[in-house]
């Protein structure tokens, strides 16, 4: 299974749309990515799109967490969105769901 | 190439040209092989060949130029084969290494499970590849306590391994402080946040078994929920817990949570290889676990976990993607 990437950005906000897996063998391109986008200064904000991702394993995990970390040295927000349920459990179960999931009301 | 090669060469070729016989042609097949153990190139053979030619009658002119033309091309074979053969040896250096490095992560890793009177105790640990990115620990404290530890380091093989070691390491020197589940996934947290790669992360849970009152307290670092089997009811609940996995966010505190279990209540601790299962073109849903731990609720501790193993291995059609670690902890 692949993992399509496509992005929009705007004055310095940048939103990806996944589609697919994010796995040991599709992870490489999110992760070279999404460390890109945080640490160029230009970039404020980062949005993630996970409505079409059916699967994430620990290591796709692992790349949100070290995006996040990056986000605490260069001020970046992160934040990811329309997750499946599946995908949801996960974010939930290892702690990264209050992190990265912006409550209701703040901006998406 | 020796004079002694290209003799055999010369045999091989005057004698087939003769009769075209088929142990002829298993001679060179033999002496093929026996030209690649001594790293004879391919231009080698072709100038061979060409030599062996000329010895055995005139050679047309054309057919001797054409030789200049297979030699350059065996030059890039040759150069390709050099290339792979340097790539083999050092893929069999790294096995060797990962072979030991299998070896010394299995010291990591408790031989011999805790022995408490009326609690049974069963384990199964299957890692995906050599080397696994699961991690368990017992440690018995007292006459009536014991501690138990399961966990996932992100990925597997050589960072995982890596990894493994702090926590072992972390775990031991934390140990003679019977520190309460909760702080001991605050203070590992604190370690693993500090120096593992920010890409990875160790799910785990942590708990204290009093034998001698059944009450398993416990705490959870983003973990994968295990079950509670209530013999009364006959019905499995899940080993609920909430915290964040170790080395996301420095400070993360952690609630624990206490179970008393009754005569025939069990607890199984777990990895997500256990509940992360594709059968076809799904993943197994844990009811669906549930009905299979169902069938097993009187057997035995290790025999529960051997058997649901058989049995995912199975339905999986003997896939095991990721590593596979569950443990039973059962009052009798």
């Amino acid at each position: 299974m692949e993992l399509m990437i496509r992005e929009n950005s705007q004055d310095g906000q940048h939103l990806l749309y996944l589609e697919g897996e994010i796995d040991a063998y599709t992870v490489s391109k999110l992760r070279d990515l999404l460390l890109c986008l945080v640490n160029r200064p230009e970039v404020k904000r980062v949005a993630v799109d996970l409505s079409a991702v059916e699967y994430i394993d620990s290591t796709g995990i692992g790349t949100f967490v070290a995006a996040m970390k990056a986000c605490k040295q260069t001020g970046c927000e992160l934040a990811v969105q329309n997750l499946s349920p599946r995908v949801e459990r996960l974010f939930r179960i290892t702690g990264l769901y209050e992190r990265m999931v912006p409550h209701k009301g703040e901006s998406e | 190439m020796s004079q002694e090669n290209e003799d055999i060469y010369t045999r091989i070729v005057r004698d087939y040209l003769k009769g075209k016989r088929e142990d002829q042609l298993y001679l060179a097949q033999q002496l093929g092989k026996w030209l690649l153990s001594r790293n004879i190139s391919p231009e080698e053979v072709t100038d061979m060949h060409a030599n062996v030619l000329e010895h055995l009658g005139d050679v047309p002119e054309f057919i001797q130029d054409s030789f200049q033309i297979l030699t350059e091309i065996m030059i890039e074979y040759g150069n390709a084969y050099r290339s792979f053969d340097s790539w083999r040896s050092r893929h069999q250096q790294l096995q060797a290494e990962i072979a030991i490095a299998t070896a010394m992560q299995q010291t990591l890793l408790p031989e011999t499970l805790p022995q408490y009177p009326n609690v049974d105790i069963g384990m199964i640990s299957i890692p995906a590849k050599e080397m696994s990115g699961d991690f368990y620990h017992f440690l018995c404290e007292s006459k009536s306590e014991f501690t138990v530890a399961i966990a996932d380091i992100t990925g597997k093989g050589i960072p995982a391994a890596m990894c493994m070691s702090m926590l072992r390491y972390a775990m031991d020197s934390l140990g003679e402080m019977k520190l309460a589940p909760g702080n001991m996934l605050r203070h590992l947290n604190s370690v693993v946040e500090r120096n593992i790669d920010p890409c990875m992360f160790v799910t785990m849970q942590f708990g204290r078994y009093n034998t001698a009152q059944h009450v398993f307290r416990y705490a959870t670092a983003g973990q994968e929920p295990g079950f509670l089997y209530r013999a009364r009811e006959n019905r499995f609940f899940d080993l609920e817990g909430c915290g964040t996995a170790l080395g996301i966010a420095a400070g993360s505190e952690y609630e624990e949570r206490e179970i008393y279990l009754e005569p025939g209540d069990f607890l199984i601790l777990l990895t997500d290889g256990v509940t992360e299962r594709k059968i076809g073109r799904y993943y197994i849903q844990r009811e669906e676990l549930v009905s299979l731990l169902e069938e097993e609720t009187s057997a035995s501790a290790q025999e529960m976990a051997n058997h649901l193993y058989r049995r995912l291995l199975l339905l999986s059609q003997f896939e095991l993607p990721d590593d596979y670690t569950m443990i039973v902890l059962r009052r009798t």
